[in-house]
């Protein structure tokens, strides 16, 4: 009788104590970036890791989502003769959900696990106790400059998501249903707001990817240290991150509008 | 029961007792492990010889006791003051722990990258200097990957003992090697106790090479330590140590007679 009442105490205490624990390895991972050396070779490297290598994914997918957005929107817009409206409407869901929200859970998927895999394996293989005993704190050498670049690039990703998804949009409705081109981008351009819309996408981008730079590092560092913690490491990453995005997105999204 | 201590401990555990969870790893350890000698640190399986290293690395805290490092007490220091500490401990992981994104050059390289300030060139000859030492000069350019289980048990032991520390912790350095490596091994750790002073504490399954190579030995034995020289404890009659060696004998036949018949 009392038992699903006491499980969800537990729970309950459970999660915010994880929450707490998130928060002080947070903290850690900022001092760590404030602190002399910085770790630009490492930065460059990570930043390559998890940047270049997603180019292909979220450029692709990208295209492919705009195609869609594209057809389904002029298909609709067709039925009340507004089809002239097409980059608005293409542009705009994009840029304020589609592109942060995507690209965070794409890159979530493709560098996110990646580099919560490559924390927990060095973990279980000692390699970060290794580095403490050479009074290395792994913290400064490996986390940080992880979590940074998944910061750092996750804007430009999303940046590229829209600029692939506005040509997938271009190439349906353009070049293939035959609207006119300069009506597009006319369309776009009076429509999409530089502050609210662009920097409000920019904003989101910043925030996921602290979260899934947060998320991953977290999960990667405190993984157990086996095969077994390795893999639990890698799909609570994608599983947290993801669900997290989509309920962050809700909130800025809503807040957005309350403070323009 | 413990023999005589050591004159002059470098490492020290007094009373120390740890639990992972219900789990009661120690209870009132009290081992010392003398200067410039070679310490094997023996017993069974789980009984805590891979998590003593760690204490002594101050990678793992004891719930309570005390653990000296070269007189110094490290239970109670803070990770940054460990730092300074480690400056005097090389550590020799089971696995090597090599980082398997950087070569075995930059591997051996990187606590003095980290921490001497030199400039890059004598950093390179140091560590070609460390690899001619451990009789893999031309290694430098591969990756971790690329070596062999006992190759990287000899980078590993390169790298620990780079930052020219007093104290080398090697945990299960043996491990999965063939008797010509751990032959290796075994010479390379002996050279290093006896050209440069260092204190060795090895923790160890390997009784016949622990016999050959300690000076001192420490048996890890239901949470407490039973320690001497290898002659004291093989004198002792203790039937726990005793008990030790039976099934140490007892496996080793097996694998003759199985080797045997293979
Ligand atoms: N982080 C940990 N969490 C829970 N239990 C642990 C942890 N580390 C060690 N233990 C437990 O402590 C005991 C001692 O482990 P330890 O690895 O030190 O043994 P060992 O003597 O090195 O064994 P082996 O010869 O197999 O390496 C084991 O029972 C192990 O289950
Ligand atoms: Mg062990």
């Amino acid at each position: 009788m009392l038992a699903p009442v006491r499980s969800l105490g537990f729970g309950g205490v459970r999660l915010v104590a994880e929450l707490g624990r998130m928060a002080v390895f947070a903290g850690s991972v900022l001092r760590a970036l404030l602190r002399p050396p910085p770790r630009l070779g490492r930065l460059v490297q990570e930043i390559y890791d998890t940047g270049f290598l997603s180019l292909a994914i979220v450029g692709g997918s990208g295209a492919a989502v705009g195609a869609v957005l594209g057809l389904q929107g002029y298909n609709t817009l067709v039925r009340f003769g507004a089809e002239e409206s097409l980059g608005a409407v293409v542009g705009l869901s994009l840029i304020r959900e589609l592109g942060p929200v995507l690209t965070g859970l794409l890159v979530t998927g493709r560098a996110g696990s990646a580099m919560a895999a490559e924390i927990a394996s060095m973990l279980a293989t000692q390699q970060l106790d290794g580095l403490r005993m050479m009074s290395i704190d792994p913290v400064h050498l490996v986390v940080a400059p992880k979590a940074l670049a998944m910061f750092l690039v996750m804007p430009l990703l999303n940046a590229l998501f829209i600029v692939t998804a506005l040509g997938g949009g271009y190439a349906v409705g353009v070049s293939l249903l035959g609207l006119d081109g300069g009506t597009y981008f006319t369309s776009l351009e009076s429509s999409v707001d530089f502050e609210n819309d662009v920097a409000g996408s920019g904003i989101k981008s910043l925030a996921f990817g602290a979260l899934v730079g947060l998320v991953a590092t977290y999960r990667g560092y405190t993984a157990t240290p086996n095969a077994a913690g390795v893999s639990a490491a890698t799909t609570s990453t994608v599983v947290v991150a993801s669900v997290s995005i989509l309920i962050l997105d809700y909130f800025i999204t809503a807040l957005w509008d309350v403070y323009p | 029961m413990h023999a005589a201590a050591p004159s002059d401990p470098h490492v020290e555990a007094r009373d120390v007792g740890l639990s992972f969870g219900n789990r009661v790893v120690f209870q009132d350890l009290d081992c010392a492990f003398p200067r410039g000698r070679i310490t094997v640190l023996m017993g069974g399986s789980g009984a805590g010889k891979s998590t003593l290293l760690r204490m002594i690395g101050g990678l793992e805290r004891p719930d309570r006791g005390s653990i000296r490092v070269a007189g110094e007490e490290i239970t109670g220091l803070r990770e940054s003051e460990l730092f300074r500490v480690r400056q005097r401990i090389g550590m020799l992981f089971q696995g090597g722990a090599l980082l398997d994104s950087l070569s075995v050059a930059e591997n051996v390289g990187l606590p003095l990258h980290e921490h001497a300030g030199l400039p890059a060139d004598a950093i390179a000859a140091e560590v070609q200097r460390r690899l001619d030492s451990v009789g893999l000069p031309d290694v430098g350019d591969l990756l971790p990957s690329q070596l062999s289980g006992g190759m990287v048990r000899r980078i590993a032991l390169a790298r620990a003992i780079v930052r020219d520390p007093e104290i080398v912790l090697c945990d299960e350095p043996f491990s999965g090697l063939d008797p010509l490596n751990v032959r290796r091994i075994e010479a390379l750790l002996v050279r290093l106790n006896q050209r440069l002073g260092l204190t060795l504490i090895v923790a160890s399954h390997h009784v016949t090479s622990a016999f050959r190579m300690a000076h001192h030995l420490v048996f890890l034995l239901q949470g407490a330590a039973i320690t001497g020289t290898p002659e004291e404890l093989e004198a002792s009659g203790d039937p726990r140590v005793e008990q030790f060696f039976a099934a140490d004998r007892e496996a080793e036949a097996e694998v003759q007679a199985w080797e045997g018949t293979g």
